[in-house]
């Protein structure tokens, strides 16, 4: 018994040495939070996906509490967009950046029955390695290999592989332009581009950088860089063979002349109605 | 005693069918598709234009800075395109395409069969005429031989290896070059000890190739100063740092390059090409190409001159069958599928194989089961598949950390791998992943 009860009493003071050395350290080296960085983070959707620039949700809401009205400006979290951003706003007491709201797009249209398989691909299945060991089933070095490493990359589930023209879509209300498939693309095919005003937007669905013939053998709806849509929109630019819409230019305005106007078909305008752009 | 390299390799089989076929001429094409970049460095800068009549053996590109090879006509006719054409894997390359005009030589080249066995020349005006005939090393790697063959002062060459190995399946040429061409390949040695000042070339040759070892050694005891050394068949035993492990027991220091271990490897079909251009006065304009695999009717070695359409060699081998699943240029561990048969044969071009559905197919990748063979098999020491884990999920720095650049991307790993995990692919495109990091820095 006695045994026991001196085990008790040894263990019982080591325990309350201990508590009083702990009490101590930690008023000691006690470190003040701000309470608002718990406060936004509980707003921010939290997905960790870093499309902010930032490390995490966590570190995104450190760097709103320590920004001034300035530069809280420049802080902007894609996925939650602007209501998310008002309500960090409103916390703070700052004014919020108003920012179009954004979608990832797919410069390429190369479906299989645009631009039908030549070869027959086996080996493992991704866009990565594919790309490592040729050209692509299609032909065309600068198109979709619809293997679907961006569909996996995807946090959000926007993306996903079409089994009838085997290249992705996006599903406009999943994606939240966080860009992880822009970065894992090994072609560069996405690009995050602004919603627009009803969901029209306009944009050549296209990468190739072949000269016009060259390109056509391999894809029906590939850019050829005939100009055309230069003459239509000043803003509009063709470089190596490819035509490229900035942002700016309004799809209102211009988007369906543009369509119309495209010999090959490779400008794609979306949220429009078809009939009005085939009067 | 019979040497081979320390650890790791595999021995996959060896398929050697076509090792006493001779070597034949395999003739003119219609029209050759000479690409600029057929070495390691800069695309060469064209010198020619369209409308141009050429010879064979006429510069048609010249080196484009220190790390840059020139390139020479193969053939004779006129320069019909300068143009970019599709290449082996289906991108577009700048190319000259010739349209073929009877067969005229360059008036300096040497065109009897004599062997010419005195070096009366310089080692700079040996360099130098390595250099003006736009050789590259043969094995594959295409690295200029004029920069490999220029030591920096402060370092020392021990040994000469002239590489016989050649360690793929399949391929032959190297193998068919010896035997046929020992002496100018011996002759060769002797040009390159000149060069270093060394009395030590070695002529290391597989143990699978009896004939070839009888008849270089036969050659070797009439020349002082090269000698033959048999090494124990074992993939990948044609690899520059297995080489000079397996011949000096010397180990090439990480990141470094055998001269750092005192040692120069030249491969035997280079040799042969250095006693061309310093004793013919002729270009590196054709090459032996082994046609062979599965599905080839009639296999063969070639000597082909560089630009030929792959097609035309299909052909005179008799024709593509419909049950082809790939053709590859390069040997079946290392080489790469090509997707376009039109595409040429350049300087590294070394065989050209059209393999069945049963021997290509790669079956759905599994979970590593951690077995651990990979790391048995790597001969440089590496862990194959941690460096597949962390290109999956994109760890550069530790990439380098576990000496990813060091692959010699062999492909043991993939070929052992009981899961079929493209472990070589990840290797691969793990050194790219580094490579784009280290520029963007």
């Amino acid at each position: 018994m006695d045994i026991i009860v001196s085990d008790i009493i040894a263990l019982g003071v080591i325990a309350f040495l201990s508590a009083i050395v702990l009490y101590f350290v930690s008023q000691k080296f006690k470190v003040e939070e701000n309470p608002k960085i718990d406060e936004i983070e509980q707003i921010l959707p939290g997905a960790n996906c870093g499309a902010c620039g930032k490390a995490g949700c966590r570190n995104f809401s450190e760097a709103c509490v320590k920004a001034d009205a300035e530069s809280f400006k420049n802080l902007y979290c894609p996925v939650g967009g602007a209501a998310t951003m008002k309500k960090v706003a409103d916390v703070l007491g700052f004014d919020a950046a108003v920012k179009e709201e954004t979608v990832a797009v797919l410069k390429c249209n190369g479906t299989c029955q645009n631009a039908p398989a030549k070869i027959s691909y086996d080996a493992p299945v991704s866009c990565r390695l594919a790309n490592l060991i040729s050209v692509g089933q299609s032909g065309c070095p600068n198109g979709c290999l619809r293997q679907g490493d961006c569909v996996k990359a995807c946090p959000f589930g926007a993306l996903s592989i079409n089994p009838e023209t085997g290249i992705p879509q996006v599903d406009e209300n999943k994606c939240t332009s966080c860009g992880a498939c822009v970065k894992m693309c090994p072609r560069g095919l996405f690009e995050i581009r602004p919603k627009g005003k009803n969901g029209q937007r306009v944009y050549v669905a296209c990468s190739n950088k072949q000269k016009g013939a060259v390109a056509r053998k391999n894809c029906k709806v590939a850019c050829i860089g005939c100009m055309k849509c230069t003459k239509i929109c000043e803003q509009i630019k063709v470089e190596n063979n490819l035509s490229y819409i900035p942002t700016t230019v309004s799809a209102q305005e211009f988007g369906a002349e543009l369509v119309k106007n495209c010999p090959t078909g490779a400008i794609v305008m979306t949220g429009a109605e078809k009939e009005k752009i085939h009067d | 005693m019979t040497k081979t390299f320390s650890i790791g390799g595999i021995h996959p089989d060896k398929h050697k069918i076509t090792s006493q076929t001779p070597i034949i001429d395999a003739g003119l094409p219609e029209y050759v598709y000479i690409p600029l970049k057929q070495h390691a460095g800069a695309p060469a800068k064209i010198l020619v234009k369209k409308g141009d009549k050429v010879k064979v053996g006429t510069l048609l590109a010249n080196a484009d800075g220190v790390i840059s090879s020139d390139i020479h006509s193969s053939v004779s006719g006129e320069v019909v395109k300068i143009d970019d054409v599709q290449d082996a894997l289906g991108y577009d390359e700048q190319m000259i395409v010739i349209k073929v005009e009877g067969d005229e030589f360059e008036p300096s080249i040497d065109q009897s069969a004599d062997i010419v066995k005195d070096i009366t020349f310089s080692s700079e005006e040996i360099i130098q005429k390595i250099r003006e005939a736009g050789i590259v090393g043969m094995g594959g790697a295409g690295f200029p031989t004029p920069v490999k063959t220029t030591i920096p002062e402060e370092k020392k060459v021990d040994y000469l290896i002239v590489n016989g190995i050649e360690c793929e399946p399949w391929l032959t040429a190297d193998d068919r070059l010896m035997v046929e061409h020992a002496e100018e390949i011996v002759i060769g040695a002797k040009i390159l000890n000149k060069i270093f000042g060394i009395q030590n070339a070695i002529i290391a040759i597989d143990e699978n190739k009896p004939e070839a070892i009888e008849v270089v050694r036969n050659v070797t005891r009439r020349y002082v100063g090269v000698n033959v050394r048999v090494c124990k068949t074992k993939y990948p035993q044609g690899g520059e740092k297995q080489l000079v492990t397996a011949i000096t027991g010397r180990e090439v220091p990480s990141g470094k390059l055998p001269i750092d271990a005192g040692c120069i490897v030249q491969n035997a079909g280079t040799v042969f090409a250095i006693y061309e251009a310093v004793m013919k006065n002729k270009p590196l304009f054709e090459r032996i190409v082994t046609v062979s695999g599965d599905e080839c009717a009639k296999p063969q070695n070639f000597k082909v001159r560089v630009g030929t359409p792959a097609s035309f060699l299909i052909e005179k081998c008799g024709g593509l069958p419909d049950e082809t699943a790939e053709v590859i240029f390069g040997g079946p561990m290392m080489g790469q599928t090509i997707i376009n048969l039109q595409a040429p044969i350049t300087k590294l071009t070394s065989g050209l194989l059209l393999l069945s559905e049963k021997e290509t197919h790669r079956p759905d990748m599994m979970d590593c089961i951690r077995c651990g063979k990979c790391v048995d098999a790597c001969p440089i020491g590496l862990r194959p598949f941690l460096i597949g884990i962390c290109v999956r999920n994109n760890m550069i720095d530790e990439l380098k950390n576990i000496h990813a650049m060091d692959c010699i991307e062999c492909g043991s790993c993939a070929y052992i791998c009981p899961a079929r995990i493209p472990l070589l692919d990840f290797c691969k495109l793990g050194k790219i992943e580094i490579r784009k990091k280290q520029k963007g820095k």
